[in-house]
């Protein structure tokens, strides 16, 4: 009996090993190259981000041997091209700051209005609408933009002003002050609707209007979203291109008139890009200088709206 | 105890959803009125028409008239924000703005346009004295309302109401989101603040309603079933509803 019992348990023993083989070669390599592959994938964009780096840094120092860097950051004078020549990033950095401030000034009231209108005061039914046409309007390429300046917003200001020229800092500064709205407006009204509704209800309340309760609850519990976003918005102007390149000429000019002709950085490195200056010349290392200069500046605009965000964020 | 409150078979849709159903009622004057009943049968609609809060809630629809001294409060010519300020308001979870303690109550008095300093200060303590955190806070009136206890939080929400002078105040289950102390605390207070306001209470705790309140309004899916002297209710209900809502078998 006892051997018959031990029999069977033996029997039992002689399992079909090969229903319990659990190596699977190809899905264990697939399972090790994986994220290899997808570290490579991420490691793209932070390998162009340093050799970006690396490049302007080099091809500014090479400038900077030939141009004394304090003639550069401080010369009120520039004349890369014809001779006498002078590199003083002055009145880049002037013409630049114009177009940038006067598109803050139309940017952000328009569109920290256009954001209190949609989180405060629209039915559902209009935000559905609205929204996605502002996100639209951030999708426009910026050359169309350059041609809206061009062809409608110079005749308009030329009427009103004699003395504005065919290119000039208000028209291009303008338009691109209406390309970052729906930055300024999206982002603030993310911001706005992220602020909760019992704060809203406890000042009405009180006895608080709808707009008492946007400019006084809403806008200073969303303030840190509204800063970054402005400050975003701020960079964004600055490195904008082809709308300053096409409306705004190509003259370097110290001046605060925004009806004259201005040059920004970004329209100067477009022309000497698309001209035929020899590779290897102080032209050419200009622009790496000049680069380097937009680089800093909206490295230094970002790392100040992230301060912001953090400094004035309200807990609630 | 003269009635104050009248409501005249008051209708109210949500959309198509009938929320309030014939409401007519009366809320005496400096007294504490509570409003107890399952959940969703209405109760805090009804507080929230009574400072038009519902206003706020896209699809709603009134009918019939809610009189407060007097003025019909759903008539043209109610300006609602001079309403909302006579008719302070609690919430179920403290709600202080994100502002220090001194701004927190200051806000309303600077909204409705006083400056001065010393007013606001005057102000500011006599509220928070009537709210019985004078004491607790008078030391650091410029810190967050954020560092303080959730039932300190909502004593400040009561002094920021008090704080525009209403004559009424309504107190929505202000105390369900604190512990027993805190709402101990609540209870007292409201009890000395009827001397001076009147006070509607939506609660879904029926001995808070017998512990504090003069009156007590018993509603059941929108209709009010019961309304009388806060004793007589609980300890002689009329309707045999209300008698199987306040013995507990049901809700």
């Amino acid at each position: 009996m006892q051997s018959e019992g031990l029999q069977s348990i033996d029997q039992a023993q002689t399992v079909n090993k090969e229903l319990y083989e659990f190596k699977n070669k190809r899905v264990s390599i697939m399972n090790k190259l994986m994220p290899v592959v997808l570290f490579l994938c991420a490691s793209v964009s932070v390998l162009t981000t340093i050799g970006i780096v690396f490049t302007l840094i080099t091809e500014t120092y090479q400038f900077f041997k030939q141009i004394p860097i304090l003639d550069f950051l401080f010369g009120t004078k520039w004349s890369p091209l014809i001779p006498p020549k002078s590199f003083g990033v002055l009145p880049l950095l002037s013409g630049t700051l114009m177009i940038t401030f006067i598109a803050c000034l139309v940017a952000i009231p328009l569109g920290l209005a256009s954001a209190i209108y949609l989180s405060e005061y629209a039915p559902k039914r209009v935000r559905k609408i609205i929204k996605p046409i502002l996100e639209v309007l951030a999708g426009v390429p910026t050359i169309v933009y350059g041609y809206f300046a061009l062809s409608l917003v110079t005749p308009l200001i030329q009427s009103l002003f004699d003395s504005a020229g065919v290119f000039n800092a208000l028209s291009a500064g303008i338009v691109v002050g209406i390309m970052i709205i729906p930055m300024v407006s999206s982002l603030s009204e993310d911001a706005m609707s992220a602020v909760p509704r019992s704060l809203r209800d406890g000042a009405y309340a009180l006895g608080a209007t709808r707009f008492e309760v946007a400019l006084k609850i809403v806008v200073p519990a969303a303030f840190s979203g509204i800063v970054a976003s402005a400050v975003l918005a701020f960079s964004r102007a600055i490195g904008e291109t082809m709308i300053v390149t096409v409306a705004a000429g190509s003259t370097p000019n110290m001046t605060v008139n925004p009806l004259d002709s201005i040059q920004t950085m970004t329209a100067y490195i477009v022309q000497v890009s698309l001209g035929d200056t020899p590779h290897g010349s102080i032209e050419y290392g200009s622009i790496f200088a000049v680069g380097m200069t937009l680089f800093v500046i909206t490295f230094l605009l970002n790392i100040l709206a992230q301060y912001i965000a953090r400094k004035f964020r309200e807990e609630y | 105890m003269e009635a104050l409150i009248n409501i005249n078979k008051l209708n109210l849709f949500y959309g198509a959803f009938h929320a309030l159903k014939d409401v007519t009622l009366t809320i005496p004057e400096k007294a504490i009125t509570a409003f107890i009943g399952p959940s969703g049968c209405g109760k805090s609609t009804l507080l929230r028409t009574l400072n038009r809060m519902n206003d706020m809630i896209p699809g709603t629809r009134i009918e019939g008239g809610i009189a407060i001294g007097g003025t019909e409060i759903y008539s043209n010519e109610v300006d609602v924000e001079t309403l909302r300020k006579k008719v302070g308001m609690v919430f179920q979870q403290p709600n202080p703005f994100p502002k220090s303690i001194y701004d927190n109550v200051a806000y309303g008095p600077r909204l409705h346009g006083i400056t001065s300093k010393k007013e606001l200060d005057e102000i500011v303590e006599t509220s928070l004295k009537s709210a019985v955190l004078w004491d607790e806070v008078k030391d650091h009136l410029k810190r967050s309302a954020f560092g303080l206890s959730g039932g300190q939080q909502q004593r400040l929400c009561i002094a920021r109401a008090l704080a525009v002078n209403p004559n009424i105040l309504l107190m929505d289950e202000a105390t369900s989101a604190l512990d027993p102390i805190s709402t101990l605390k609540i209870e007292e207070l409201a009890q000395e603040l009827k001397d001076k306001y009147t006070i509607v209470m939506v609660t879904h705790n029926m001995h808070q309603a017998a512990r504090v309140s003069n009156q007590t309004v018993f509603f059941l899916n929108g209709e009010v079933i019961e309304y009388s002297d806060t004793e007589k209710l609980f300890s002689n209900p009329t309707d045999q509803r209300t008698e199987d809502y306040i013995s507990g078998r049901f809700g």
